[in-house]
This record gives structure tokens, C-alpha cells and sequence, in this order.
């Protein structure tokens, strides 16, 4: 089982390649935010930036904080949604302790990771990965 | 944005009010350069000087901003304090995206704040925000002065602001937008310091549906895949633009020192390599643009005794290295850099400040004037100079730095040393190439080396017709009209082709526009010429200086007979496009 990780983010050149990917391709949107991986500035340009993503917990806070199951623990780590019984409350997102979960401003709602790497071919620079979290054991998807 | 009208934000900076109106027919006006062309007939005064309260700053994208990679300009349409004439400037950065996450197609301000301010514009919010305290900062202070004041959406917003240059309206004050890239050329600066307007915060705070399908994720991908496997866009990472400093000095077409010469065995000190092996300290990009071509160099200080240092970070390009370095005769890497930041911190443009110094250092050796007018000595290749001269210049010290201020071609009419002003309708960009990017300058539209390459036309075996000349710089120049009416950054000009650019519009829903948009560009272009002339656009009144026909190149010596046919021939040719221009779009009184 993969997850995304940022582990070169020292060489981003702050292109937005992959929000825009996510944003396309996984939530049929045109946004730099409602993106399960949003990129920052760390105070001004001349600093570099930072990728904003699910760390993929395992357990996951964010699953524990939902009150109807729309998030569920996924295995190697991270969360899968379900977004027919999401409420839009926003717990997931309060209890995420590097607010990875983002609120989509005109539908409520919750907008996360999923871990599917579609962004990763879309930085030209190579600062993302897809990491075995589970030592190569079989998991489901 | 649809094919059935543009959603502009008005923004009155005396009553501190917007207003969000539709505006104009896309099919026609496309967007960006179509799109400023039509709302400064609208709403630009034609007979007020540029820095009347009533002009409008006009910041336009286009119909493809954030849908496909490099579709990451805006344009900016004013009237130029420079020339008191219509004009364009175009800058990356993350405005471009930001507007479009903001939703605006244009935002259209007008009217002068009471104080110094800073205008906040969002989705969901528009602000006149009072930072009367920040009058007199530098461009890089007020950056981070204005990170602090409005301290959300970081990395989703961009920061424009300028300097000293721009409260004093030098004339060819820059706008600063996100730190790296800037509205150069013209004078922006100078217009936002006439309304009292420090910074502009632009915050790109809402998301768009994608209704189309497979064709335009797919076309995204093709193109993507295009431009970053491409051998002709590497370029542009892998040394940037200053790649061209040593062919170009091996064709004797580098300007040295106010372009006395056109080459120096020094070029290679500075180098696109040099700078790229010595100072280069990473790469950066503007929003939605995979090229990353922003070089950032490193700029080490050594500010006292016991290995003291300090260091900054300052963006480098041909065009100012061309300006800081060969102009001024400034051959070591780092003084270029210092050079850069000073001009950075008091918000000028690079190539106008750097040419307008090469000819105050020439117009001092000459005794056309002396060091109570220049405070400091100007000697070619000695930057220590030239740092202190950037800063009067940016605070106009003195009768001489407010005229040089104006325009070199102001300070040296009324000084005197017009035949070596190196000024081509605005001071020359960094090509000797010879006669067509000579006249392409001097008499285009922008009065850029981007509105024509000219430059290309000198360095083709096209032989000596003026006609196939003129010809060339009018279609090249609709090709790009094309481009900046989408915006695309032209870096891109090969991989958008008419065709590519007509299945790009397609793929988002606006067919209508992509069978008009070869016709539609061309009228664009038409119009923009009627601005200038409507303006007070007189190019009899623009002559090129002696100095441009002693140059030698590769070609041998300029010839300039040829030139001045080809001025004539030029001159002739854009005064009929100009007849050609027609504005069809209304205010709908209907607002949002």
C-alpha cells in the first residue's frame, strides 16, 4: 500500500502542477485548492514553499472525529471518504493536526488526500512520491 | 468566463467602492490584450493626462488563464505616463490565477485614494485599506509588510506594490508583482502611485466545476507532456534567457556601455553560465507554469569586518543583465545582482534605469553635465556609482534625477547628448541586432522587443526589403496579439499554434471564439493602434538617435538608408492598421 509523500519539496518551483492535477482529475474542478495536496508559500517566495497534505495517520484522527463514517480508515495509512454520508460538519477537518483537510467554500465539503499519485506525473521537478507504507504486505485499496 | 460576456470588477478608489458589472462580447474581444484594449476605450480618457485620477488601471486575463500550462499573464492597459500614449504591459507571477480564482476577468480601477492604500480584492471581498505608514518603503519591505497586514491565503494570493519610483511617478516605474515579476515597462508604477494605491492583493479564494470531459483533461496532458519534454522550452529552465549573452556578444550584437560598442571579451563574466555556476541559487515559476524560467540569484554581502555577511536573493534575466551589466560596462556577476536589488527596492523598470545611467555616465565624460547633477560619479564598470545613482533616482533627489526620471530622451533634451540617448520610443531592450528590431522598437506598439521580434527578422538572410519586413513585424505581431489576448506567457509562442489554441478553446466550451479568434486577434491588434493614435501617437516625432547608426554587428555597419525606408515603410503601415480599429462593446447596465 502507497502513500503520497512531498520528499523533495526543496526543489519545488511553486508551479501549482499538482493542485491543478488533483483539482482536474480527482474533483473535476479547475482550483489550486480544492485539492487534497495545496501548495504555500512558507512567508514570501523568496523562502520556498511547503505542500499542505494528508501525513496518511494510522490511526487516522480525522476518522475518529466523524460522526457518520463518510471517512474510514485506509490501510497503509490515510482515509477513504465516502461522501453520501458526510454531514459537511467539518470535524474531520478540526481534528487534523496539520490541516490537511480542506472545506470546499461553496459545496461544505471536506476535501483530503486519497493517495492516488495522480499529481505525482505532473511535477516537473520530481518533489513527490508514492511511498510503501506497508512494507510490501498486501493491503486493500 | 462564457462566450456571452465578461464579469469585470470596477473599483472607485475616491468613494472606496466596487461595483461588479457584465461587460463586452468575448467572441470579439477574446480576452487580455482584446479585452484592456476595450475597456480603456470604455472608460480611458484619451484627452487627460495619464495621471489623472480618472484613468483607469486596467489588469485583464484571458479565456484560457488556469485551464492549460503557461496561460499565466495578465495584461495591463493604461496610459503611459512615458509617452502620455495607450499602453501594455504584461507580468506572471500568481496574479494571473488569482484573478481567475477571484473571479474577475478585469478588474478596472479608478479615482485616487485619500490616503495611501492598499486595495484587497477576493471572491468574496473588496477592501480600501488605509497603510499610509508604508508611503516611502522599498518594494521588498512593502512585500513583507503586506504579508503581515493580510496574513491569509498564503501561496493563494499574489502581492503587487511599488516603490519610491512609482510615489515619485518616475515615468518608468515598475509594478512588483509576488517578488520576482513585474508590470516593467512604461510606467504602471507610476500610475498606481498617482491614485495613492501602495499594494494590490489579489486572493484566489474560490473553485470552478469542470464540466468538460475526457477531450480537454486529455488535451491538458498532450500539452503539458509538450512543453516539459521539450527541447525548446528547456531553454528557458536550464539557463534562462541569459543564455543569450554569448552568442549574442559573438555577433557583435550586445550594447556595451550606452552601446559605444557591441562587443566585450567580459560577456562571458557575465553569462547566462556564469551566473548559472556562481550565484544561481534555484528556480522558481509563476502559477500553472510547469517551465520554472525565474532564475533567483544569490546576492552575499560582506557588511563588516569578521566574515560578516548577509545575503538576498535577486531574480536575473538577458534583459537585465543586459541593463545592469554590458549597458553600464558592469562585467562581475554579483555587482549585476546588486545592481538588480537596488533598482528591485525602489521599483524601476530594470532596462529603462539601466540605459537611462549609461547615457548620464556618458553624458558626464562629455561634459553635458557634471557631479552637482549626478551627486555621485558615474564611471562605466564601477557599480558603487551607479548603486547610489539607482537610489536618487528612485526618490528623484534633484532637478537632473527628475528629469532622467522622465525618460532619458527628457533629461538629455534638456541637457543635451540626444545623439547617443540609446532610446527606441523607450530605451532600448538588449539587442544590436540591426535595423528591424531598431525600427520594431522604435516605432511598435509596446515600443518592445516583444511586440515583433525584430530582432529575429535582423538574424534571418531576409536581404534588404522593407516591405517583407513590415510584413513580418505585422504578422508577427497578430500572432502574438493572438497569444495575449489568452494570456499565454509567449515563451509558448511554438507549442500554442493557431490550431492548438482553437482545440484549447474548444475543449473548454467557447467554439465560437476558437473559429474567430485568427480575425478576431487581427482586429485586436487593429484596435490597439487606434488607441495609441487616438492618444496623440505622432511617429513622425520619433527619430532614431545617431548612436543606432554607428552600430556594427556581424552584418557589417548598420545601413541607413535601408532603415529609414523601413521606418517610413513601418510608420506607414500601422497608421492603416490603425484605421482598421472598431470598438463595439458597451457597459451592460445590468449588474451581478
Amino acid at each position: 500500500m502507497k502513500a503520497l509523500r512531498p520528499t523533495r519539496m526543496e526543489r519545488c518551483i511553486g508551479c501549482y502542477s499538482c493542485s491543478l492535477a488533483c483539482a482536474r482529475m480527482v474533483h473535476s474542478s479547475l482550483s489550486w485548492q480544492r485539492a487534497g495536496i495545496r501548495i504555500h508559500s512558507a512567508g514570501g517566495l523568496s523562502t520556498g514553499f511547503e505542500a499542505q497534505l494528508c501525513l496518511a495517520c494510522d490511526p487516522a484522527p480525522c476518522v475518529a472525529a466523524c460522526p457518520t463514517d463518510a471517512f474510514s480508515q485506509r490501510r497503509g495509512g490515510g482515509v477513504k471518504v465516502k461522501r453520501e454520508t458526510c454531514i459537511r460538519c467539518g470535524s474531520c477537518a478540526q481534528a487534523c493536526p496539520v490541516d490537511a483537510v480542506y472545506m470546499d467554500l461553496e459545496s461544505g465539503y471536506p476535501v483530503v488526500c486519497i493517495h492516488c499519485g495522480r499529481c505525482v506525473p505532473f511535477c516537473p521537478h520530481s518533489c513527490l512520491e508514492m511511498v510503501d507504507t506497508t512494507n510490501g504486505k498486501k493491503a486493500d485499496g | 468566463m462564457g462566450e456571452d460576456t465578461f464579469r469585470i470588477l470596477l473599483v472607485d478608489l475616491d468613494e472606496q467602492k466596487g461595483d461588479l458589472i457584465h461587460f463586452g462580447d468575448p467572441t470579439q474581444a477574446l480576452g487580455g490584450s482584446g479585452l484592456g484594449a476595450e475597456l480603456f476605450a470604455a472608460y480611458g480618457r484619451k484627452d487627460l493626462p495619464a495621471d489623472d485620477p480618472e484613468q483607469p488601471l486596467i489588469f485583464a486575463i484571458g479565456p484560457l488563464t488556469a485551464y492549460f500550462p503557461l496561460m499565466s499573464k495578465v495584461v495591463l492597459a493604461f496610459k503611459s505616463p512615458y509617452h502620455q500614449q495607450y499602453a501594455e504591459s504584461h507580468a506572471g507571477g500568481r496574479l494571473a490565477m488569482a484573478m481567475r480564482f477571484a473571479g474577475y476577468d478585469a478588474m478596472v480601477i479608478r479615482g485616487s485614494a485619500r490616503t495611501p492604500s492598499c486595495l484587497i480584492v477576493g471572491a468574496r471581498r473588496m477592501e480600501v485599506r488605509d497603510v499610509h505608514y508604508l508611503w516611502g518603503q522599498d518594494v521588498l519591505a512593502t512585500g513583507k509588510w503586506l504579508r503581515k497586514i493580510y496574513k491569509g491565503h498564503s501561496g493563494h494570493r499574489s502581492i503587487l506594490r511599488i516603490g519610491p519610483a512609482g510615489e515619485k511617478q518616475v515615468a518608468y516605474a515598475s509594478i512588483n508583482v509576488d517578488t520576482y515579476r513585474h508590470f516593467g515597462r512604461l510606467g504602471g508604477g507610476a500610475i498606481m502611485g498617482a491614485k495613492n494605491l501602495k499594494g494590490i492583493i489579489v486572493i484566489g479564494d474560490s473553485n470552478l466545476d469542470l464540466s468538460q470531459g475526457k477531450e480537454y483533461r486529455n488535451l491538458y496532458k498532450t500539452i503539458y507532456r509538450q512543453i516539459t519534454d521539450s527541447s525548446a522550452m528547456r531553454k528557458y529552465h536550464d539557463l534562462g534567457t541569459p543564455e543569450n549573452m554569448i552568442p549574442l556578444n559573438e555577433m557583435q550584437a550586445v550594447p556595451w556601455r550606452n552601446m559605444q560598442t557591441t562587443h566585450d571579451d567580459a560577456a562571458v563574466q557575465i553569462s547566462g553560465e556564469r551566473f548559472a555556476e556562481e550565484l544561481l541559487l534555484r528556480k522558481t515559476a509563476c502559477a500553472g507554469c510547469p517551465v520554472g524560467c525565474i532564475h533567483v540569484g544569490l546576492l552575499r554581502e560582506n557588511f563588516a569586518s569578521g566574515y560578516e555577511y548577509i545575503y538576498r536573493q535577486v531574480s536575473y534575466d538577458h534583459e537585465p543583465i543586459f541593463a545592469a551589466g554590458s549597458m553600464l560596462g558592469v562585467t562581475q556577476a554579483g555587482d549585476v545582482l546588486m545592481l538588480l536589488e537596488e533598482m528591485e527596492r525602489q521599483g524601476l523598470d530594470v532596462i529603462s534605469a539601466g540605459v537611462a545611467l549609461a547615457w548620464a555616465t556618458e553624458a558626464l565624460d562629455r561634459g553635458h553635465i557634471t557631479e552637482r547633477e549626478t551627486l555621485y560619479p558615474l564611471k562605466f564598470g564601477e557599480a558603487k556609482g551607479y548603486q547610489q545613482a539607482i537610489r536618487q533616482l528612485g526618490g528623484r533627489a534633484n532637478e537632473f534625477y527628475h528629469f532622467l526620471g522622465q525618460g532619458t530622451l527628457a533629461a538629455a533634451k534638456h541637457y543635451g547628448g540626444e545623439d547617443f540617448a540609446c532610446v527606441l520610443g523607450q530605451e532600448m531592450a538588449g539587442y544590436a541586432t540591426g535595423e528591424a528590431f531598431f525600427v520594431s522598437q522604435a516605432y511598435g506598439l509596446r515600443h518592445s522587443h516583444l511586440d515583433s521580434a525584430g530582432y529575429g527578422f535582423d538574424q534571418k538572410a531576409a536581404g534588404k526589403n522593407e516591405w517583407a519586413a513590415v510584413e513580418f513585424f505585422l504578422e508577427e505581431e497578430r500572432r502574438r496579439v493572438q497569444l495575449t489576448c489568452m494570456v499565454s506567457c509567449l515563451f509558448a509562442r511554438n507549442v500554442y499554434t493557431e490550431e492548438r489554441l482553437q482545440e484549447c478553446l474548444s475543449s473548454v466550451g467557447l467554439k465560437k471564439m476558437a473559429s474567430n479568434i485568427s480575425r478576431q486577434a487581427k482586429q485586436v491588434q487593429a484596435n490597439r493602434w487606434r488607441l495609441k493614435f487616438e492618444c496623440g501617437y505622432d511617429p513622425s516625432q520619433i527619430a532614431i538617435p545617431k548612436r543606432f547608426k554607428q552600430v556594427r554587428n556581424w552584418k557589417g555597419p548598420v545601413d541607413e538608408a535601408f532603415m529609414e525606408k523601413l521606418s517610413k515603410s513601418y510608420r506607414l503601415a500601422t497608421a492603416e492598421v490603425a484605421k482598421a480599429g472598431r470598438f463595439a462593446a458597451t457597459q451592460s447596465s445590468e449588474s451581478d
